[in-house]
């Protein structure tokens, strides 16, 4: 049980720090979302390619895999585990079977929504 | 005479009124709503995994659920208005992802449903995509060079 709080504590602390850097991006550069999400994805790409992010994954758990920077990092992982079964075609297999379940709920689930709700008029 | 500023002067300006302290408030606020966010993604992981399900599965079923209630919370409206207090902290997280395909689509309904929903669901997550696999595909690339 112990343990198990820690893990809330630690994904509230990791994923915290990571959104304070985006507000800071947003903040001083006046980054707009878009670019700020395509920062983010890329910037766990790379880390994730360098072995860092594993580290945060390890120390922060969701903290650090539900921020998108995780997307990222969740593409690398499975694309090196393709790439290290399968050779050099697992570089365009693997990413997108990794993040199969996220792409493919994020379309479905954004289409039925898109598609059930109204926007609410602009305030 | 009254003295006029250009939009860029008055952006000088109000950045030297607007006081240091605004970012950190910013920043507090993000930091609290995105790890409160990720405390919910790590709640479900702990459920899986106390049912025994594998890593991998894990990992996809918590994505899925985070995104769907992205999905349904900017449905409902209720997600700009978090956005509004929160800032990054809901713009980062998996469920900003999913608020990012929602909030355009449902707008641009009038468009109708192929160029109107279909099309602006992208508008944010078309460049995220493109930018995240392409550059998963070239850190592939490198990896199979160096193994």
């Amino acid at each position: 049980m112990g343990e198990n709080i820690l893990t809330y504590i630690n994904a509230f602390i990791v994923g915290g720090i990571i959104c304070a850097i985006g507000q800071i991006l947003i903040d001083k550069t006046k980054l707009t979302t878009a670019r700020i999400l395509v920062i983010f994805v890329t910037a766990g790409a790379i880390l994730g390619s360098l072995g860092i992010y594993q580290k945060l994954v390890d120390i922060g758990g969701a903290g650090a895999t539900v921020p998108l920077t995780g997307f990222g990092y969740n593409l690398v992982k499975g694309t090196f585990k393709d790439v290290e079964s399968t050779g050099l075609l697992g570089a365009f297999t693997g990413g997108v079977k990794a993040a199969a379940t996220g792409i493919t709920a994020a379309i479905f689930f954004g289409y039925l929504t898109s598609v059930a709700f109204r926007p609410k008029a602009k305030r | 005479m009254q003295k006029t500023l250009t939009k860029k002067e008055y952006q000088k300006y109000v950045d030297e009124k607007s006081p240091n302290s605004k970012l950190l408030r910013n920043m507090i606020r993000a930091f609290i709503v995105g790890g409160l966010i990720c405390i919910v993604g790590q709640f479900i992981t702990n459920l899986l995994k106390m049912r025994g399900l594998g890593q991998d599965e894990t990992a996809g079923i918590t994505s899925l659920l985070m995104i769907l209630f992205g999905a349904l919370l900017t449905g409902l409206n209720v997600y700009d208005d978090i956005g509004r207090f929160a800032g990054a902290g809901s713009i980062v997280p998996i469920t900003g992802f999913a608020n990012s395909i929602v909030s355009p689509a449902m707008e641009f309904k009038s468009e109708g449903y192929i160029m109107g929903v279909g099309a602006k669901m992208f508008v944010i997550a078309g460049p995220v995509l493109v930018y995240g696999i392409s550059t998963s595909v070239i850190a592939g690339i490198i990896h199979f060079m160096l193994i």
